[in-house]
């Protein structure tokens, strides 16, 4: 079974900082043409603009070709084709897959059963491997270390996927988290287990102000209709922050805000002004490293 | 004279074999998933005798199975730890116990039980479940190895598809 990227535990440590590596050589210089010939299959079983766009971004710029749908609408998946037939098919063809689904676990199952590497863009509230190497990078490159951070999680800690998958992969760098999230979209229990296995330490707080003036990173999140099944629960928790330029008139000078993006109400305009907000250029990380994973999976980097 | 109907009752409750295997200290209410998850409910061409709700000085009630010229291999016999853990398995040569083992739990199930996350790839496309088993607090999950999710034990659904 080749290689594949479908959760962050899959990669270690000593793995995580050689993609970090070869993000960084891929920014200095973005057009580097070693996968000419190679064809790269972007299957989008959900909908997504900035993460489908750049991965084919990311492709196109190594020189390899991208086939692959959007919408599952025009394919055989609307005819009852099996995700197994689907990925088996498209194995022939090319060279790595990249996929998306709104199920969870499918990515794992479509790299058991493809004869290429797979890399998970997502599988429902599951994983989403891509987007924490991004933010690792993006770590590391407004604070220059990845070591003894103080990272401040805020919003939707619940069925937020970012945010669990984040703390697996600095778990490796002596972290310290805050937790700020309303009793209703609290970190689960099994990331706390996690964490206290590993003796990394971490409060929770409801407020958002109480550790904002200690945070090297603010994470902020969004709050994700799609992932409740209960209405009135995301009526009560949807606007529960609201993050604005005067709330960060104590906050530390290195601080910088994170988010993953889309945003809706969690961040106002104001803040994009100031010398903390990072979000839009940890957006077009992602492409860097992107570049650098498909190159890892495919044995040229 | 007391003493004497009690063993009579004993035998009508479990009569013995000759040689096979004695599955004892099942708890009463998963008797049936014990013979689904051992595949005996199809093609089984041993004598089978099984009872539940048999009195337990320890469980209360419990439920017994014994299958004669059938002898488990420990990876088949795990299995049935998902739904009793604290099972006894009795091997009979010639109307005497020459073995008693206990159940250990695997670490991992294949096939047996359904991932409750109704998001689950499993739960939607024809795939065998896969779970790696994890204590928390002297307790057992499963925790899927597709969504990653954990089962909860007490929440355990066994599929209508037996692994063996």
């Amino acid at each position: 079974m080749p290689k594949s990227l479908i959760s962050i535990s899959d990669f270690t440590k000593e793995e995580m900082l050689h993609i970090l590596d070869v993000a960084a050589e891929f920014e200095k210089n973005k057009s580097q043409t070693f996968l000419q010939g190679k064809v790269v299959a972007c299957l989008f079983f959900e909908p997504s603009t900035r993460t489908r766009l750049s991965f084919e971004t990311a492709a196109n710029r190594l020189g390899a070709r991208v086939i692959g749908f959007s919408d599952v609408a025009n394919t055989s998946v609307s005819k009852g084709e099996t995700l197994k037939d689907t990925i088996k098919m498209v194995s022939n063809y090319v060279d790595l897959i990249v996929m998306r689904h709104p199920l969870e676990g499918a990515a794992r199952y479509a790299s058991e059963v493809a004869s290429v590497p797979v890399i998970n863009a997502g599988d429902g509230a599951n994983q989403h491997p891509t987007q924490t190497m991004l933010d690792l990078y993006t770590i590391k490159q407004t604070q220059g270390k990845l070591e003894n951070m103080e990272v401040n999680m805020v919003g939707d800690l619940k069925y937020g996927r970012t945010v669990h998958s984040l703390i697996q992969a600095l778990s490796y760098f002596s972290p310290k988290f805050v937790f700020t999230a309303p009793k209703e979209l609290m970190m689960p229990q099994e990331y706390k287990n996690f964490l206290a296995e590993r003796k990394i330490p971490f409060t929770e707080t409801a407020d958002l102000m109480e550790h904002i003036n200690t945070a090297d990173i603010l994470y902020m999140t969004r709050v994700q209709q799609e992932r409740f099944t209960d209405p009135i629960e995301y009526e009560n928790v949807k606007n529960c922050y609201k993050l604005s330029a005067d709330m960060l008139t104590g906050c530390k000078k290195n601080m910088r805000i994170l988010h993953p993006l889309p945003r809706v109400g969690e961040i106002a305009q104001d803040v994009d002004e100031t010398p903390f907000a990072y979000y839009f250029r940890q957006a077009g990380n992602g492409m860097y490293v992107r570049m650098a994973i498909i190159s890892y999976l495919l044995g040229y980097r | 004279m007391g003493k004497v109907k009690k063993l009579s009752e004993d035998s009508l409750q479990v009569s013995a074999i000759k040689n096979g295997t004695v599955l004892d200290h099942i708890p009463a209410d998963q008797l049936f998933n014990v013979i689904q998850i051992l595949g005996l409910n199809k093609n089984c061409s041993n004598r089978l005798t099984f009872g539940t709700n048999m009195e337990s000085r320890q469980m209360g009630k419990k439920a017994i199975i014994k299958i004669e010229d059938r002898f488990f291999k420990p990876s088949e016999i795990n299995k049935i730890a998902l739904v009793a853990p604290d099972a006894k398995l009795n091997t009979i040569k010639e109307f005497k116990v020459v073995e008693k083992k206990v159940i250990k739990v695997p670490k991992e199930i294949v096939g047996i039980a359904k991932c409750m996350n109704p998001m689950c790839i499993t739960n939607h496309q024809p795939i065998r479940t896969r779970f790696t088993t994890s204590y928390e607090n002297d307790h057992l999950s499963l925790v899927c190895h597709y969504c990653e999710k954990a089962t909860d034990i007490k929440n355990i659904k066994i599929s209508e598809e037996s692994a063996l």
